[in-house]
């Protein structure tokens, strides 16, 4: 949603777009007492009074809807407040639809739930955010399977721990695809071994990856070799998943 | 004071090398890793903790069983599925409900309108945040707990208290490591900084990235330098994304070549402007001698300031 790269190297055709949006507070002035009530019940700071006069900050706003239920004049409306668009299309044989959101905005969870929920495939493939927070989580939470992608470096390590440690929370079943794997050292390997956590794959570093990489190509289509690995890969997550 | 901000649109471009460099080349600066999701900056700096603090980044909903009838108005409110119903208990009777921890966004919506007042909206430590010493001077650094939010508001605290820190030690600038993405992390990673210092790579998707970055930036008025790591993967890739940069308005202020010496220098912990001072390392200290000539040319009004009431917000 924040950074949404996938479409450069699918190279889909969009068909279709539209709007994601949160219900953020409107204040009617003229019914307003400022009694201060959806002040006190706003735990984000998005709705605040000061001397009787109502200030929002849409933002902030996690679209709860406290404020509009307290408010005794009924004088909170909910209004759409629009933070990114959904975008549909068609990638050859595959369906695809990515989340993009506005550049100012904080928030890309709404959107990735919206997008988890219209994602009506046999088999979805979703492209997570990095890092193991809120959007990471709200892609993982309906997963059947994930795949951890890591690199046999220091860093790789350290968010990779960070990685099955969230996995293991949601109780998702999971395996690591180790890239650049002879770039590094053993660390990362001693680890999932130690951690009884299947290694699925091992991809070679390769400038000639790196390259196709930056011109936007999917290297299953232009690496030899690649394709046949990425088929093994599938097969074994299909098998983890479908099992 | 200055305050430097590094980041990357996406993870993985060499944002924390970088800064790992940097802070070996600066004389006096403060560092702060803001990357508070997937902290790596410890990993180069090797830091010894001065200072451990807790860090409550909010509430979560929590059922009082003994008073939960079961009425099921928690659910019905909830627009972010937290309630769960109990079922029924082992008489056939409707158990109590509970709350899923990580649904809950701690509104507060459910507590206030439980109408047998069993829900309690309690503060949860999620995270740590520590001041710590390294070779290169002070680390101010967190880790956030598994699957916990807000990672924003940590963000916030460890900038507050790294300018504070640098306050205190006389330092001149305080180099942050950011967070990768346009989200709230990164936002509140630059917010009211001196510059940005965008590292990217001469590809089409970081191309693409670095172009909502550079959106994000002007959003906040902030002055954006650029970086272009492994430029010779692809030169004339490099070329494109050096002009399309340009053109948003970002100034370009050095480029570092593909080099196995980072992987080597990280694999012992140490920054590439240390392990050698061949390639890379050279094209690093090249371009931390260009970033401080553009912080130095910044006018008055990007100086920054610590918060003389200290860091509680």
């Amino acid at each position: 949603m924040e950074e949404p790269n996938a479409h450069i190297f699918l190279k889909p055709r969009l068909e279709s777009s539209r709007a994601v949006a949160i219900p953020v507070p409107e204040v009617n002035a003229s019914r307003c007492t400022g009694c201060g009530e959806c002040g006190k019940m706003c735990q984000y700071g998005a709705i605040v009074v000061v001397k009787e006069t109502v200030l929002t900050f849409p933002a902030l706003c996690n679209g709860c809807g406290g404020c509009t239920l307290v408010c005794p004049e009924k004088a909170i409306t909910e209004v759409a407040h629009e933070i990114g668009v959904i975008e549909e299309g068609r990638a050859g044989r595959l369906r695809f639809t990515h989340g993009v959101l506005k550049v100012g905005e904080a928030r890309a969870t709404p959107i990735i739930r919206e997008l988890v929920g219209s994602a009506a495939c046999l088999t979805v493939v979703m492209d997570a955010p990095p890092g193991t927070s809120c959007p990471v989580i709200e892609s993982v939470r309906t997963a059947d399977f994930v795949l951890l992608v890591t690199e046999p470096t220091p860093f790789g390590l350290n968010d990779l721990a960070l990685a099955v440690g969230m996995v293991r929370e949601l109780k998702k079943p999971f395996a690591v695809v180790l890239n650049r794997a002879d770039a590094g050292d053993e660390r990362v390997l001693d680890y999932c071994a130690e951690e009884r956590i299947a290694v699925a794959l091992q991809i070679p570093d390769s400038r000639e990856t790196a390259e196709a990489y930056s011109r936007g190509e999917l290297a299953a289509q232009t690496i030899p070799g690649y394709r046949d690995q990425m088929a093994l890969l599938y097969e074994h997550v299909a098998q983890e998943m479908y099992a | 004071m200055k305050e430097l901000v590094v980041i990357s649109g996406k993870g993985g471009t060499g944002k924390t090398t970088v800064v790992g460099a940097f802070a070996s080349l600066a004389q006096d600066a403060v560092l702060a890793d803001c990357d508070v999701d997937a902290a790596n900056l410890h990993l180069l700096l090797a830091p010894e903790v001065l200072e451990t603090h807790e860090f409550s980044g909010g509430k979560k909903a929590v059922v009082d069983a003994a008073r939960c009838t079961a009425c099921g108005t928690c659910e019905e409110l909830c627009r972010f599925g937290g309630p769960r119903s109990g079922g029924l208990n082992d008489e056939g009777l409707p158990a109590p409900f509970t709350i899923d921890p990580i649904a809950c966004e701690g509104c507060g919506v459910c507590a206030r309108f439980c109408p047998e007042n069993a829900i309690a909206l309690e503060e949860v430590v999620n995270g740590q945040w520590f001041v710590s010493s390294t070779r290169f001077g002070q680390l101010v650094h967190a880790r956030l707990g598994i699957a916990e939010e807000n990672s924003g508001k940590l963000v916030s605290l460890v900038r507050a208290k790294s300018r504070e820190v640098a306050r205190q030690s006389g330092s001149s600038i305080v180099l942050v490591d950011g967070s990768p993405g346009v989200g709230c992390p990164v936002i509140a990673s630059l917010t009211g900084a001196s510059a940005a210092l965008i590292v990217t790579e001469p590809t089409l998707s970081a191309q693409h990235d670095l172009q909502r970055i550079g959106e994000l930036t002007r959003h906040f008025g902030l002055p954006a330098l650029v970086c272009i790591n492994k430029h010779d993967i692809n030169p004339r890739q490099a070329e494109e994304v050096s002009q399309a940069a340009e053109q948003d308005g970002m100034r370009v202020v050095g480029s570092v070549r593909y080099d196995p010496a980072v992987t080597a220098a990280m694999l012992q912990g140490l920054s590439v402007t240390e392990y050698t001072d061949e390639g890379a390392s050279e094209d690093l200290r090249r371009l931390w001698a260009e970033v401080l000539k553009s912080l130095a040319a910044l006018p008055q009004r990007h100086e920054v300031q610590s918060n003389p009431g200290g860091v509680t917000e």
